[in-house]
């Protein structure tokens, strides 16, 4: 396959950026779309050029280091697959493809496709944990957790803090992310001492990071990679409103 | 035969206490000095790298109340490679009364590496094994759960009994986001400082002791200076040397490799996991390989077509010409079977002609029977992510054909070496998780990766590392030590960057891999391991003469980051090989294609082989210390599987 | 290969100097029910459901008209003297009115903060216009047409409560002013109804389930059922309040 790609370039955070146009000869379809971009960044650096930059580790759909906007799409328009699981057997040949990195106020360009989510980290600090020191845990059988619960703990609990749904958010909201750790350690009876104070300080601040609110428009769980469902936010609002009585 | 080595005094000392082995971890938590709560603030400790190890090591570290800065070369903590582990973390909890207990899950962990690894280590980490669920679990850590709504296990890789505990496909990623969140608990409580995107480019080693580390800020391009008390090296394995791998594509050897440079020993760097159930290659722009988690095959069944080269599609293969092979030669544990026989078979089958798919290069596993006995619901539900990650991949969707898969560099049981209290041959030198060598021997059983981080990392390290700071703090660094170290590092930077070449650092890296896969792979030889030895340092050299590194110093570089990690590769694949040529038994791992028995099984060589082959960087060439393995308690046996 | 630069204009604004770079300060967390987001979103839930309801009232209330002028100005009527005698007159509608005039208020405000929050949060757009994914049309239009209802209320209000611009004028019956308000020649009035009425019934589409949604009190279970409830209830309004206007233009109100 033969490509044409629009890709964001910027040298660091304070350059304007620019979009600037590639050719891609000899596409394999079998190619992940990362493995795409490899190629171009090898024919970069021997020409002199500086490769492209962008996140990427595992390239197996997990570590959540990888995404980019594809065609207007966060990690492009295949449902439920990360970047670096996303193949070139789902474009034309001769397709012309424009990748953009997540835009956001609390995620600011580092270099090129490369953004900082050090936001998410924070509202991680906030609160999302469950404060139990090494070596103090009681036996694991102590508190049977009903199945259901288990899973859709779990179900939360897979979000890979991408950064797709802020990146998909028209509001720029950071719902989904916050809302999926709520849910988690929510839904777990070793989650509910901390169930209120963790619900407040972890929405207060997802807001000074600067994401905007949520106005349910389910642009993100539509990116999602792992498929994160709406009613996280609506547990995440359950649990802020009773904490705020 | 002509050496490339020397040999230098045995260690004798692993500091592993003595007794009867149910108590010796007991008694070294007795023994080991304890700080003075109030002066735990003063001693800082520096840990570099944040999965499972390195993540639970600097929580724990930070809530001891020591002052922990803290490493990793991702955007976050969180994206360590301890992710992507699937099937699970095994635990001697015994909850299925089946037959489980500490000792059968030491005696499995000794007897699964080939006899190979410490019987101390083994036992005090299926000691620890149970605490490790329970710390997990009150952690939030949501593993799968059964109607009663206690927790749910499987049998594993090469157990009889039921003892992993899982998450789904998403083991690893679940445990490593509750020791992330713990770290991030930490960082709040300001006991840990976190820097993010950075990646450790030399240790400072000073009077003797390791005393910090350079480190590059990949953002800027900075290079900083860290010093502490205390140093601990997570970073993981080192299975990017064959370049494709089931590593993620950052995952590197610098930091250990940079450690040996500076005096740690570097224990059986020829101990490399190969994974039976991969996604086979498809082309040769593949950039990493895709591992299926091995759960998979206590349902699915191994099997390839019964003639040489037949190449109808798998459904019209009918039941009598197919190959179910490792049922056949290993009755016993059939598909269950340990991951280097499992990897080793599948390598024959293809050999003979018999493998599948493009090239050639796979073997079939099939879920049809599965899918007929339990129905599609419910192999959908245990394996349902798994199977899609296939689908996205090849394209083929495994519920209607068989999977095709092929073994593939997972995990290296070598590294560097350490002692009972985890420490290496540099005092102040702390190694844990994947990036030392201590628990596995020469095989990794399944499920055994996760427990042997998380043990390090909540319950080892945080009580033997304070025995060494109990002397501390060290005071001062000296200065001229930590200059030099900074020195090396610019130096080598400067050189890739002003060197006009021709070849990228990726495509040197491929041909490194390549040539160590067919040289140094899943089986070796003493021809092709010497031709890997030629091979490797024209290569190396052709590299510093001739790769292209573009773009500057002092900023985010990527290509720059590549080329230095490809560097230090190139040295380690010379000591993989120097290692592998001169272990001439096969055991677990490590396959000497002169050393096997008439059916072609691994045949260790126990009476000049039963050490670990330590190895201490030299001028004049790597210098070999044994250390003597002695089992007192688990017979040494020839493993067999049938 | 060559690479040709094709658009030299930035789409982003550029980063603050040192923004990525620096030493990065946590943000400081604000209290403050009403200054977070989900605190907005409630408000805007349970101000949201205050007007439902005067809605559904007030459709009741217009559905009279087809009982004949009578009957209707006796309602308009009777919603003056709702309370006496206990109340003096038209005490408990200057009531409702300042509840509804609030909860109008609350929620244009709660609607205009975060509109600029969001604005702040998202100062970049992206070169290819985003499709929607979540495939949801009435979404995309809360905030226009919550603009486009504001207008029409104001208008609304001038036409048939102060008669201000209806051609019966202040002083006819509210029965004279309905008629006159949807007589024929003046269409436009009618159409620009019309339009409200469909701009109501697309708002309420969304903002009923999203008021449960922000509430908390939405489920995985429970979204089919809302989304049904969603439909059905601004179906039923646009019904009702299109019937007005439907049966004045075929002389069925005259």
């Amino acid at each position: 396959m033969n490509l044409t790609l629009k890709i964001w370039r910027q040298k660091d955070p304070q350059d304007r950026g620019r979009m600037v146009t590639y050719r891609v000869e000899d596409v394999s379809p079998d190619m992940s779309f990362l493995e795409m971009l490899d190629v171009l960044n090898e024919r970069l650096i021997l020409e002199g050029d500086e490769p492209v930059a962008f996140d990427h580790d595992c390239r197996e759909g997990i570590c959540g280091m990888c995404g980019m906007v594809i065609n207007g799409v966060a990690h492009g328009e295949q449902v439920a697959t990360t970047t670096c699981q996303l193949h070139m057997r789902h474009f034309e040949d001769n397709a012309v493809i424009t990748i953009e990195p997540w835009r956001a106020a609390p995620f600011p360009v580092v270099k090129d496709l490369v953004v900082d989510r050090s936001s998410f980290d924070r509202i991680i600090q906030a609160g999302g944990f469950i404060s139990v020191p090494a070596g103090s845990a009681p036996d694991a059988h102590s508190v049977p957790v009903k199945k259901e619960d288990a899973d859709n703990a779990f179900d939360a609990a897979t979000c890979i803090a991408c950064g797709a749904c802020v990146a998909a958010c028209p509001n720029g909201s950071a719902s989904l992310f916050t809302a999926a750790k709520i849910t988690h350690l929510s839904l777990l009876p070793q989650g509910q001492p901390e169930r209120e104070s963790r619900a407040k300080a972890m929405v207060e601040q997802m807001d000074a990071e600067g994401f905007g609110g949520c106005t349910n428009t389910g642009e993100c769980t539509a990116v999602c990679p792992k498929g994160i469902p709406l009613d996280t936010i609506a547990r995440m609002n359950r649990d802020y409103l009773r904490a705020s009585k | 035969m002509t050496m490339n080595y020397t040999e230098g005094a045995p260690i004798r000392d692993t500091k592993a206490p003595e007794g009867p082995i149910e108590d010796r971890w007991e008694k070294r938590k007795f023994s080991a000095k304890l700080v003075n709560p109030a002066n735990k603030r003063k001693l800082h400790v520096i840990v570099v790298g944040t999965g499972l190890a390195g993540g639970s090591a600097a929580a724990t570290l930070g809530e001891l109340g020591y002052n922990v800065t803290s490493f990793c070369y991702q955007d976050s903590p969180r994206r360590a490679h301890s992710i992507a582990a699937q099937g699970g973390i095994n635990a001697a909890k015994n909850y299925r009364g089946d037959g489980d207990s500490i000792y059968r899950l030491f005696y499995d962990t000794v007897k699964g590496g080939d006899f190979r690894a410490r019987e101390s280590n083994v036992y005090r980490l299926a000691q620890v094994s149970v605490n490790i669920i329970d710390q997990a679990v009150a952690q939030g850590v949501p593993f799968a759960r059964e109607y009663g709504g206690l927790l749910d296990t499987r049998s594993f890789g090469g157990a009889q009994v039921s003892r992993t505990f899982y998450a789904r496909g998403q083991t690893g990623q679940q445990l490593l986001l509750g020791a992330y969140q713990a770290l991030e608990r930490q960082i709040a409580a300001g006991t840990v400082k976190m820097h993010t995107r950075h990646e450790m480019l030399d240790l400072i080693v000073a009077d003797g002791r390791a005393r910090g580390v350079i480190v590059r800020d990949m953002v800027t391009g900075e290079i900083e200076r860290h010093t502490a008390d205390a140093v601990v090296l997570a970073t993981g394995g080192y299975g990017n040397v064959f370049f494709l791998s089931t590593n993620a594509k950052g995952c590197n050897t610098t930091a250990i490799w940079r450690a040996h440079r500076r005096g740690a020993y570097f224990a059986n760097p020829c101990y490399t996991q190969i994974h039976p159930t991969c996604i086979p290659v498809s082309g040769d722009y593949q950039s990493k390989l895709t591992l299926m988690s091995e759960s998979l095959r206590n349902d699915g069944r191994v099997w390839v077509p019964v003639k040489k080269g037949d190449t109808r599609p798998a459904a019209q293969i009918p039941e009598d010409e197919r190959d179910y092979y490792l049922e056949r030669i290993y009755p016993a544990f059939g598909n269950l079977v340990p991951r280097d026989i499992a990897s080793r078979a599948a390598k024959n089958v293809c050999d003979e002609g018999r493998g599948v798919g493009p090239g050639g290069l796979g073997v079939y596993l099939d879920f049809a029977d599965a899918i007929r006995r339990l129905g599609r619901d419910a192999v959908e539900k245990k394996y349902g992510n798994l199977f899609e990650m296939y689908e996205r991949i090849t394209g083929e969707d495994p519920y209607t054909q068989p999977m095709r898969i092929y073994p593939a560099v997972h995990y290296t049981m070598g590294g560097l070496w350490v002692d009972y209290d985890l420490q290496s041959t540099i005092p102040g030198l702390f190694v844990i998780g994947e990036a030392n060598f201590s628990d596995h021997g020469a095989n990794r059983l399944g499920a055994s990766a996760l427990m042997q981080g998380l043990a390090d990392g909540y319950f080892v390290l945080p009580t033997t590392i304070g025995d060494y700071l109990a002397n501390g703090p060290y005071g001062e660094v000296d200065e001229d030590a930590v200059a030099e170290a900074e020195t090396a590092v610019r130096q080598k930077i400067e050189r890739l960057l002003t060197n006009d070449g021709t070849r990228t650092a990726d495509s040197y890296h491929r041909e490194l891999g390549k040539l160590m896969w067919d040289y140094c792979g899943m089986e070796r030889t003493e021809e092709s391991l010497r031709k890997a030895l030629e091979r490797i340092p024209e290569l190396r050299e052709e590299f510093w003469k001739n790769v292209k590194v573009s773009g500057t110093a002092d900023e985010l570089n990527q290509a720059l980051e590549r080329a230095g990690r490809v560097a230090d590769f190139f040295d380690l694949a010379e000591l993989m090989c120097i290692d592998a040529l001169h272990r001439t038994e096969s055991c677990g791992g490590h396959f000497r294609a002169e050393s096997q028995d008439a059916d072609g099984e691994a045949l260790r060589d126990d009476e000049n082989f039963a050490y670990v082959a330590a190895w201490e960087h030299g001028a004049e060439g790597p210098v070999l210390h044994k250390e003597a393995l002695e089992y007192e308690y688990v017979k040494m046996t020839q493993r067999s599987y049938k | 290969m060559t690479a040709t630069i094709e658009r030299g204009n930035a789409t982003a604004s550029i980063n603050p100097p040192g923004d990525a770079t620096a030493d990065k300060k946590t943000p400081r967390r604000r209290g403050g029910f009403l200054n977070s987001s989900p605190g907005k979103k409630a408000v805007m839930a349970v101000t949201g459901a205050v007007m439902v309801l005067f809605l559904v009232l007030h459709m009741a209330g217009n559905l009279k008209s087809f009982l004949g002028a009578e009957e209707f100005n006796a309602y308009a009527a009777s919603l003056r003297t709702l309370g006496e005698p206990i109340l003096p007159h038209r005490t408990l509608l200057t009531v409702l009115e300042i509840v509804l005039a609030a909860a109008l208020v609350l929620h244009m405000w709660a609607a205009i903060t975060l509109a600029r929050r969001a604005g702040r949060a998202r100062p970049v757009r992206y070169a290819v216009r985003r499709k929607s994914q979540a495939g949801g049309y009435a979404i995309h239009a809360m905030r226009y047409g919550g603009t486009a209802i504001f207008l029409f209320l104001i208008w609304h209000l001038l036409d048939l409560t102060f008669g201000t611009v209806n051609p019966a004028g202040g002083s006819g019956t509210p029965y004279e002013r309905l008629v006159e308000g949807f007589a024929p020649s003046r269409w436009w009035v009618t159409l620009f109804y019309v339009l409200a009425v469909l701009a109501v019934g697309l708002h309420l589409r969304h903002g009923l389930w999203s008021a449960f949604q922000s509430l908390g009190q939405a489920g995985r279970r429970s979204y089919r059922g809302l989304n049904a409830f969603a439909v059905t209830v601004s179906v039923l309004m646009v019904v009702g309040f299109l019937a007005v206007p439907a049966g004045v233009m075929a002389g069925v109100i005259k």
